[in-house]
């Protein structure tokens, strides 16, 4: 007998069922579950008063990237309340024989940064992270997703996850992006249209031309802000892409282990015939450099459009959130967004910090001055890339350019380590949420891409980066 | 964990749409080892003391001092899977929130606090809301036996919640328990899958 044509969702998850009782969430094992300082004190705490241990050191691996410093290490030093949260994984990694990668370890990152620059993310695996952004792990083809600190504490405990099915939502993009738009643009598009809770009680699987053209970095960018239209996950089935990106990774399969993974690695695509519970679809060509204009991700616009006023809409509850969006952003209804004075631009982030983000934002900033009164911040995601960055003189273009060359970390995508913006600024930023005060109390955030954040940094104000290419 | 049966309550009405977990507790406070201490730090950007004609922070009005029961718009909770949402919330003393809809984190995570997310139809919650816009310290009833809210008129209205968390907070457990019973079937598991 045949089995029904599956999606690539229902493969991974097929596989992980551990127990599936009556009346009961189905149980669901994880392969690799990602630690950090912030959302794990707890969760080990919770096991010691249980008397319970680690279940898998072997599957667990922990890094420190949300409250620590981004400054050279001889002048860093964030608080005592951060340093209390770094040395407490410090001994809960040590007393769970749990892999550290802490500020002075060679592998040390971003979570999301180093799962996949390891080769710890590998297709087919599911993953958990207590860090809503886990779903850029689907980048490979692997079910990811964040979770609370509760649930790190049953994976820790047990390995496995209570979860109940989600539904599948197919985001499918033919055709070729535009000289200047990036995956950045096109997740913010999709965000836009689908809205900041479209994708809830499912996982998307992101298809067509334009994604498979995508080189991995980019499908990590585009399914890290999965999570920004409420998704569960996002998932980008495995190709020659992805194996050749992960061959001769740190923690990727070798020899013939290697090559048997790989065969399994391309069974996981969707099948033929089989069908997702929604979709949407999108024309690349349509889609140009985006910009948030608006306190949540969905509020986004073209580059070269003009901030929406109430009025434009119908529903008296979307009138009321455009008008205190725009209250809050001080941004003024029907205006162009392109002139918007900027204070501070941030590249970096799990979304945008990896070297071909660097080398776009590097691309502008090369022979260019950041504008006077202009705070720029260049926050590598990983040691690794910092390194490879430096190797290829990019952090000479940031220095030259009057740009700030940081240490790996978080930053100012959560401003909970020192680097922030002041009440009243406007940072045109490559993170991923532009809430209230995200980026700091009072702080307005305007998310784009690599491109078009370094193109503010060099005018000052938001600029369509397709002025500034070369031709 | 306090079992969860019902509940009686003035309402804090903060009629918002996605309100995201950056709002419920901001970042800065996340730089702690335990749970405990950010009642006080909830909606902090958004607190401010009523003055003149401007009513104030719904928090800080005394006419919801003592509520146990948030009601907001929809997709409460997006953003951040940060579980210190759900601890400031119920440090305040919040036990329920009443939306039209969650994001999915921040619903497991209250679930497993013993705070309850109560989702209602957008008729039942627009009811509601104009009978808390009448009467701001009218109360309501969340029955979690029944799965029904009571509204200050004496409408009830249903709303879902998965059973097996229903019965966790009905018993006052958390689902580790569960999970950890399950010990055969995971080792089985690993050694079926390596």
């Amino acid at each position: 007998m045949s089995t029904p044509p599956r999606t690539l969702f229902e493969k991974i998850w097929q596989r992980h069922v551990v127990a599936d009782e009556a009346e009961h969430p189905t149980v669901l094992y994880v392969d690799l579950h990602l630690v950090h300082e912030v959302t794990s004190p707890q969760a080990f705490a919770g096991l010691a008063a249980r008397g319970l241990g680690v279940r898998r050191p072997d599957k667990t691996f922990a890094t420190m990237d949300h409250s620590t410093p981004t400054l050279p290490r001889h002048l860093a030093r964030v608080d005592a309340a951060a340093e209390a949260q770094l040395a407490e994984l410090e001994r809960n990694c040590a007393k769970h024989a749990i892999p550290l990668f802490g500020l002075d370890h060679e592998h040390h990152g971003i979570v999301h940064v180093i799962g996949p620059e390891l080769g710890l993310t590998q297709p087919g695996r599911t993953i958990v992270c207590g860090d809503s952004h886990t779903s850029t792990h689907g980048a490979f083809g692997a079910l990811a997703f964040g979770i609370g600190t509760s649930e790190v504490e049953h994976v820790l405990a047990t390995q496995c996850l209570l979860q109940h099915k989600a539904r599948t939502l197919e985001v499918r993009v033919d055709g070729a992006l535009g000289r200047g738009v990036t995956a950045k643009d096109v997740i913010l598009a999709v965000i836009a249209r689908i809205g900041t809770g479209g994708g809830a009680g499912h996982v998307i699987e992101y298809t067509g031309s334009a994604i498979g053209a995508l080189d991995m970095e980019a499908r990590m960018t585009v399914c890290n802000m999965s999570i920004e239209a409420g998704a569960r996950a996002g998932l980008v089935a495995p190709d020659d892409t992805t194996f050749a990106w992960l061959d001769g990774r740190p923690y990727a399969p070798r020899g013939a282990a290697w090559d048997r993974a790989v065969c399994a690695w391309r069974a996981l695509a969707t099948d033929e015939g089989a069908t997702y519970d929604r979709s949407v679809t999108f024309d690349a060509a349509e889609i140009a450099p985006m910009i948030t204009w608006g306190t949540h991700p969905g509020m986004g616009m073209r580059i070269d459009g003009r901030v929406p006023s109430a009025e434009s809409v119908d529903d008296p509850a979307d009138r009321r959130a455009i008008e205190k969006a725009l209250a809050y952003m001080g941004l003024a209804p029907g205006e162009p967004i392109v002139g918007q004075r900027v204070d501070v631009v941030f590249v970096g982030s799990c979304t945008n910090s990896r070297m071909s983000d660097l080398r776009a934002a590097a691309s502008i900033l090369r022979g260019r001055r950041v504008a006077e009164g202009v705070r720029a911040l260049i926050v590598p995601g990983s040691r690794r890339v910092r390194l490879e960055a430096e190797r290829e003189g990019l952090d000479r273009v940031f220095r030259e350019a009057g740009a700030e060359w940081r240490e790996p970390g978080c930053s100012m995508c959560i401003a909970m380590n020192g680097d922030e913006i002041a009440p009243g600024q406007y940072a045109v930023s490559t993170s991923n949420r532009n809430f209230e005060g995200r980026q700091g109390k009072g702080g307005r955030t305007l998310l784009a891409s690599p491109l078009t954040a370094a193109a503010a940094a060099v005018t000052g104000r938001v600029t369509d980066p397709r002025s500034l290419l070369a031709s | 964990m306090q079992p969860f049966t019902r509940l009686t309550s003035r309402v804090a009405v903060l009629p918002v749409d996605d309100v995201d977990t950056d709002q419920v507790i901001p970042a800065r406070f996340l730089k702690i080892t335990d749970k405990v201490g950010l009642g006080d730090k909830l909606f902090a950007d958004w607190r401010r003391a009523p003055s003149g004609d401007d009513p104030g922070f719904v928090l800080d009005r005394p006419e919801t001092r003592g509520a146990r029961v948030l009601f907001v718009g929809r997709n409460f909770g997006c953003g951040s899977s940060r579980e210190h949402a759900p601890w400031a919330l119920c440090g305040w003393g919040f036990a329920a929130v009443v939306a039209t809809s969650f994001a999915d984190i921040f619903r497991t995570n209250a679930l497993k606090n013993g705070l309850l997310p109560v989702a209602l139809d957008e008729v039942a919650h627009a009811h509601l809301r104009a009978l808390l816009d009448a009467d701001p310290r009218a109360e309501v009833t969340v029955d979690l036996e029944a799965c029904v809210l009571r509204m200050p008129d004496g409408r009830e209205a249903s709303f879902p919640i998965d059973g097996f968390a229903r019965r966790c907070l009905l018993a006052g457990i958390d689902e580790l328990g569960y999970l950890s019973s399950l010990d055969k079937d995971i080792s089985r598991w690993e050694a079926e899958h390596g």
